[in-house]
């Protein structure tokens, strides 16, 4: 035994020897915060593009799960710990975190990085107050995705543009439960990224919001009751059993294997469920916008993975110059380089959707660009609303009151409680608190 | 008098114990076995358990993209440094508490364990502060220290439910040959101990190993132990359950050889005292 005492000793000494690191004084190293995801993964593989063009930047990465990084990145800049110096964040934070004043404003970015060629919708989702706080890396929206194939056997037609009234029937037409294929496939696990993401958007396309011009909740508007009410009935109806446990990820799977008619997620799933090495369906999936009610509004999210420099940052100047590297048109062009121009990261620039390249490569763009314009964070709904934020609503009281309220959903989906019952505790849980909020 | 066993029961005991097993091994196994699935294959309803294309394709993209041994000499200096600081300090606090206890010793004991029960989320704000304004975030060093003083009541619970199984008078004995308390600390309670202690050891290494809490919240990129390693392959939009596969299976894999290397020493330090 004592030889394993000592044997245990040796090898930690040797390993602080080895683990023992220099630095290098004249080069500034950055630390990069982000999430694991095919795109940033991606611009990782880059790295030695831009040192080559900037060798005195180093570059360190930090990838983490994307609940995880919004939970380190968040108390590190509420701490001002300056442990990072560019951070991948969303749409959700950048307004709270910019009217903070925890993010270095990007108006000063070099012409040629073009700020009027991005998206309106998107840079509308990361201004506060007149200034750029964050640079979009790759936006996203929410669309149906349905089975081409299921269609055409139930003799339906997708339009372009469907209603809510025409996802149900082709639901009730495509599913055929003996065979284990359900008309839609729907996120309903809780969270407020998971089903109040979706829940909220199409509370938008049905005329209802969180909150009144006083910051009142709204939980117990007739429109939500007719959003909840729907939803339950949909997907209770022509859902996948266990539907209240699943996610993206859930439903990504089912899909691919063929299990769902219609699946409205994420327009980041359009390359996944058209790819023939992971999906089985490959070769029939169609896409269309998220439904309507004919109100004016879809029921289409929007969300931006963009790049941001804390204000706490020892190298302000060369997380800009990186941020702007990463999010620029050459950059587009690098990847279409390497990786081909399906697999650039979509969603923020005008003039990506203005590429014949891209727009032959990607079948999905132009559905997707659509999807995109289609969605206002700056004015989300029917009725005038006191927050910006599509699926969500950019105050810092949201994810935990959109996670309990999820909650609440998910048990009704799961057959717990009714959606009266559901909506009354929504309404409690959102007027609690934001009473200690002190809204 | 033994108690006669039949054979039929010992085989079903047999069964049942290795039926026992297989059911704690099961998800490492199949952690294991879909690291080598193509990713289609890994999310596969019904689930494919043996007969696939097997690919080591997974470990690539992982190597490629992480430096694992910057995040396993991370692991194995956390791990080792907590656990021995932790002896070093347990050994002395669990003797007196073993040899010369006072009225307060099983106060002190159980106020010790009542530190278990705060959740870590509580004080992760003053940790962080005071570690930011030492400039200890992403050290090594300061997860050393955090580490050792939250295993250090388990420790000392181990090491003094050991002691107190070691027979008083063989250390007086050693007294009464003029052993001053060093010497019998160091020459006559330890190496009887020493299964004890390598048993508390061992738990200890594996426990700060696959602590996840401090090490993904205190590390960015100098200090990251391989915690943080398995959480940059997990991803809620994207199904990389092969990659994740892939990456666990690289980060259980030191601290499983070590456990089955040291398996008859822990079983014993465990067992200690069990039996009387």
């Amino acid at each position: 035994m004592k030889k394993t005492i000592r044997a245990l000793l040796g090898a930690t000494a040797l390993c602080g020897l080895a683990g023992a690191s220099f630095a290098e004084s004249h080069v500034t190293t950055l630390t990069i915060a982000t999430v694991n995801n095919g795109d940033m993964v991606r611009m990782q593989g880059l790295t030695d593009e831009f040192t080559a063009l900037h060798p005195d930047i180093a570059v360190e990465w930090v990838t983490l799960e994307e609940n995880v990084l919004r939970q380190r990145v968040t108390q590190d800049i509420a701490t001002n710990g300056g442990q990072f110096d560019v951070m991948t964040i969303g749409t959700y934070e950048v307004p709270i975190w910019g009217a903070q004043g925890w993010l270095v404003g990007l108006d000063d970015l070099p012409d040629e990085w073009d700020a009027d060629d991005l998206l309106p919708a998107i840079a509308g989702g990361l201004t506060v107050d007149g200034t750029l706080y964050a640079a979009p890396f790759y936006g996203e929206s929410s669309m149906v995705m349905y089975r081409t194939d299921l269609m055409e056997a139930a003799g339906l037609e997708m339009p372009d543009a469907p209603s809510w009234e025409f996802i149900r029937e082709a639901a009730a037409a495509m599913t055929d439960e003996e065979n284990e294929i359900y008309g839609v496939c729907l996120r309903g696990k809780a969270g407020w990224g998971e089903n109040m993401a979706f829940l909220t958007a199409m509370s938008n396309s049905f005329g209802a919001r969180w909150f009144d011009m006083d910051w009142t909740p709204q939980f117990d508007s007739p429109e939500w009751a007719a959003t909840i009410d729907f939803y339950l009935d949909l997907l209770g109806t022509y859902g996948p059993p266990g539907a209240a446990n699943n996610g993206f990820n859930e439903n990504l799977s089912l899909f691919n294997q063929g299990k769902c008619g219609m699946w409205i997620d994420a327009t980041v799933a359009a390359s996944f469920v058209t790819n023939p090495d992971d999906s089985v369906v490959a070769e029939s999936v169609g896409f269309a916008l998220a439904p309507d009610n004919g109100l004016g509004k879809r029921g289409n999210w929007l969300w931006a993975w963009s790049l941001a420099v804390p204000a706490g940052s020892d190298s302000p100047e060369a997380a800009k110059t990186f941020v702007a590297w990463a999010t620029s048109k050459e950059y587009t062009a690098l990847v279409a380089e390497n990786e081909g121009w399906a697999n650039v990261p979509p969603g923020t620039r005008t003039s990506l959707y203005e590429n014949p390249d891209y727009l032959a490569a990607a079948p999905f763009a132009e559905m997707m660009l659509q999807s995109i314009n289609a969605a206002d964070p700056t004015n989300p709904t029917i009725e005038p609303v006191p927050y910006t934020g599509v699926q969500f609503v950019a105050i810092p009281e949201f994810a935990g009151i959109g996670t309990q309220t999820g909650q609440e959903f998910a048990a009704a989906l799961a057959g717990q409680q009714t959606a009266a019952e559901a909506l009354e505790r929504a309404q409690e849980i959102t007027e609690e608190e934001m009473d200690i909020a002190g809204y | 008098m033994a108690r006669a066993v039949t054979t039929r029961k010992k085989a079903a005991y047999t069964a049942l114990a290795w039926a026992v097993g297989l059911l704690i091994f099961f998800p490492i196994l199949w952690t294991f076995l879909t690291s080598f699935k193509p990713e289609a294959t890994a999310i596969a309803d019904p689930p494919v358990f043996l007969f696939f294309d097997w690919t080591t394709e997974n470990y690539g993209d992982v190597q490629e993209r992480s430096n694992y041994a910057r995040y396993l000499v991370n692991s194995i200096i956390i791990a080792g440094g907590s656990t021995l600081l932790g002896v070093l300090i347990a050994i002395p606090a669990a003797w007196s508490m073993a040899f010369v206890p006072g009225s307060r010793t099983k106060d002190i004991l159980l106020w010790m364990l009542s530190t278990k029960m705060l959740p870590a989320v509580g004080v992760v704000y003053p940790i962080y502060l005071i570690s930011r304004d030492l400039g200890l975030l992403d050290s090594r060093i300061a997860l050393v220290f955090i580490l050792m003083l939250i295993n250090l009541p388990i420790i000392v619970w181990m090491l003094y439910t050991y002691f107190k199984e070691i027979p008083v008078d063989i250390l007086e004995a050693a007294r009464m040959d003029g052993a001053s308390l060093k010497n019998e600390i160091l020459y006559v309670l330890t190496p009887m101990a020493v299964p004890g202690i390598a048993s508390t050891v061992l738990l200890n290494i594996i426990l700060a190993w696959n602590e996840a809490f401090w090490t993904l919240n205190l590390t960015t990129v100098n200090a990251a132990p391989l915690t943080a390693f398995i959480a940059s392959y997990s991803s809620p939009e994207g199904l990389f359950f092969a990659k994740l596969s892939a990456a666990s299976t690289m980060a259980i894999a030191p601290i499983l050889i070590m456990g089955w290397f040291s398996q008859k020493q822990l079983v014993r330090g465990l067992t200690f005292g069990a039996v009387k």
